[in-house]
């Protein structure tokens, strides 16, 4: 008798200690994977940081005839490579708009070419001695100071790195997700409620799983070649649009929606349809009125997932179209259109370093729209979550 | 049903000659009853079933009379939940089910491919096993159906009904301070009472009961019981129970099931105390099940 229970004790030791042993690993595991991310939004956040702050310049301005001719001629020559080419560049447009500007002087402050933005960041730049000197005595006068880069958030991509901007490529997400979202939801959805609910369990439909499962796991770039095959060469929808790449994107989110809202649909207890149909209530007002709205959270919550990740996609819509220079924000869903991921890549793929920090800035922009999307869904799941 | 008294009337005094028939066709509504058959509800008639390859019923055939409880003994797996699940085609939503045979519910077979099963459901209630009252509150489980088939309207006429079914099924008491907290709060026996106030709020002709108490204790289970004796007056109610006890005090018929057939049936005190059959005897003594 003693001799067992000293026995079973020490096999409760062991137990426990291997139960400790399992934590310690999985604590592990977790420490791991949150250090990566960790240093993933380190290095994202430290370059793309100095993107959110841009140096402005404090010169004089004169708006002559000739300005209208030779933009550069509005500034002292001292100052030319000092100011944005973008902004002399602009000039002439400007003076067009405001004919009051004619004939007037004025200081005024304006964006810093890169050159400058860099060296006031202290990184590499390429001014001469002269200019560096210039620089330094503007800001000993507070005539230069780094302001916020409200421009990276109002302008479209620029060959210009220090005027290039976000916004294009933001509004061309949202249209493109806007068009993923209309359509792959409700189809996905109602395929989802056929498949589960209404259709016979035969080899056809199960065909048809197999063949969804499937396609969520077919490489993107396959969906690119789809879309440019569909919707370009055989309805000749526009190049570059967001109604293509949104409709690309949509055949690639497709499958995901189905699989999560099966598997929302599958996590109903049948006694619940039972009981709907027990009291003479038709199928489909059984579905609406009993399956969906505790299927819901759960349906919301794979919808959104799929569309973060459509929205995080650049290889399907390279092939669409949709890396091309855009300088303008769409305006409707036929428009050449960039898109977030998009404008990343390109970034990343210029020579001149001020966009090495766009390039980290605009991921930081994708993350927090992302981060946006995915606490959505934990809030929809919380509110339409109803435990009873 | 155009006001609220004649909605309550109906409730009340069960008008069967306007129910819609349960089949949409031009040939249904021509086959008279022969009079012998008028109390009789229900005619099953060779009925089988197979779950895929394997039979659960062989020919079973049942009478069950009007306005009467009818209870379905036997030992686990015989059959009786199958059974009864037959009766209002429950187990169309089971994959692989393969019925043959007839059930007649006022002479109109069930499985005749005219009938309209949700119409079906209508007539023919159920309260299952375990309770699964729907994920809304207490008063929208009881109103939903109703206010579905358009019985009553919202407001005043539905509230009503949600008030006398709960009064029917003996939880009005508990409940009535808080007809909006959700179904699921209830106890289990205070759900399986509100499933079957659920089901008689749609006004059925036969409620069929599914071991209605099987999980509850033995107060709940008093309740239940004197409700199935109070309903019966105006319904039709067949019930399985593995209860002997609650079989010879609630039914007036019972049918003893084993391995897919019905051995006895007859009139619960006959079959109780004096069983034509040596298998009914042995279970009842507890020899077996
Ligand atoms: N969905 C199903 N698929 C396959 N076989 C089934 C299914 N439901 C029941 N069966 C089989 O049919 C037979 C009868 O089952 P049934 O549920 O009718 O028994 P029961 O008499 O209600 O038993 P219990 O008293 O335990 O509830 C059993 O052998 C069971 O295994
Ligand atoms: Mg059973």
């Amino acid at each position: 008798m003693e001799n067992r229970e000293q026995a079973v004790k020490r096999r409760l030791t062991r137990r426990h200690r291997a139960s400790r042993w399992f934590r310690r690993i999985s604590g592990l595991a977790l420490l791991l994977a949150v250090a990566f991310l960790m240093f993933f939004f380190y290095d994202i956040i430290s370059t793309g940081w100095s993107a959110f702050r841009q140096a402005e310049i404090q010169v004089p301005v004169s708006y002559t005839e000739e300005v209208m001719e030779i933009p550069a001629m509005a500034v002292p020559e001292a100052y030319e490579e000092l100011v944005s080419r973008g902004w002399i560049r602009l000039l002439p447009r400007q003076m067009r708009e405001n004919p009051d500007l004619l004939g007037t002087e004025r200081r005024e402050w304006v964006v810093a070419s890169a050159p400058v933005d860099q060296y006031l960041k202290g990184r590499y730049a390429t001014l001469d001695d002269e200019q560096r000197a210039l620089v330094d005595q503007l800001q000993a006068s507070d005539q230069v100071r780094l302001g916020f880069n409200t421009g990276f958030f109002t302008h479209g991509d620029s060959k210009i790195p220090e005027i290039s901007g976000i916004w294009a490529a933001l509004v061309g997400s949202i249209l493109v997700i806007t068009v993923t979202f209309l359509i792959s939801f409700p189809i996905g959805v109602m395929t989802a409620i056929y498949l589960h609910e209404f259709a016979d369990d035969n080899w056809f439909t199960q065909a048809i799983e197999v063949n969804i499962n499937n396609l969520a796991a077919v490489p993107s770039i396959i969906f690119g070649l789809l879309g440019l095959a569909i919707f370009i060469n055989f309805f000749g929808l526009p190049r570059s649009s967001a109604l293509v790449g949104g409709l690309t994107l949509a055949l690639m989110t497709l499958p995901i929606i189905i699989i999560s809202t099966r598997a929302a649909l599958a996590a109903v207890p049948d006694s619940i349809r039972e009981a709907a149909l027990g009291v003479g209530t038709s199928k489909w007002r059984m579905v609406r009125d009993h399956v969906l709205p505790l299927s819901l959270p759960g349906i919301l919550t794979g919808t959104i997932i799929g569309i973060a990740q459509a929205m995080g996609e650049t290889a399907p819509l390279l092939i669409v179209g949709m890396i091309a220079y855009i300088p303008d924000a769409p305006s409707s869903f036929t428009e050449a259109t960039t898109v977030l991921p998009a404008q990343i890549f390109t970034w990343a793929g210029m020579p001149e370093r001020a966009y090495t920090s766009r390039t980290a800035a605009g991921i930081i922009v994708l993350l927090a729209v992302l981060l946006t999307l995915n606490a959505t869904a934990v809030y929809l799941r919380r509110r339409f979550e109803r435990r009873w | 049903m155009s006001d609220g008294m004649q909605a309550e009337k109906q409730i009340e005094s069960h008008p069967r000659e306007n129910r819609t028939p349960l089949a949409h066709g031009p040939d249904t509504h021509a086959t008279p009853q022969p009079k012998e058959d008028e109390r009789l509800k229900l005619q099953v008639e060779k009925l089988s079933l197979w779950y895929g390859q394997s039979q659960a019923l062989h020919g079973v055939d049942l009478d069950i009379h009007a306005n009467e409880v009818t209870a379905l003994i036997g030992p686990s797996g015989c059959g009786k939940s199958t059974f009864l699940r037959c009766l209002n085609r429950m187990n169309d939503l089971i994959k692989e089910v393969r019925v043959e045979g007839k059930v007649m519910l006022e002479g109109q077979d069930l499985y005749d491919p005219k009938v309209d099963v949700v119409q079906l459901r209508t007539r023919v209630g159920m309260v299952f096993q375990k309770p699964n009252p729907f994920p809304k509150s207490i008063y929208d489980n009881i109103a939903y159906a109703p206010l579905l088939h358009g019985m009553v309207r919202k407001g005043e006429e539905c509230d009503e009904l949600v008030e006398s079914s709960l009064k029917r099924a003996g939880l009005w008491k508990e409940v009535a301070d808080r007809l909006h907290s959700p179904g699921t709060s209830l106890s289990g026996g205070q759900q399986q009472r509100l499933c079957i106030a659920r089901a008689i709020a749609v006004n059925p002709d036969v409620v069929l009961m599914d071991e209605p108490a099987s999980a509850l204790d033995p107060v709940s289970t008093a309740t239940v019981e004197e409700l199935i004796h109070d309903l019966r007056k105006q319904y039709t109610i067949v019930i399985v129970t593995h209860n002997l006890q609650q079989a010879a005090r609630v039914a007036g018929y019972t049918a003893f099931f084993y391995l897919g057939r019905i051995i006895e049936y007859g009139d619960t005190s006959t079959l109780f105390t004096n069983p034509r059959e040596k298998r009914t005897e042995d279970y009842l003594t507890g020899r077996y099940g």
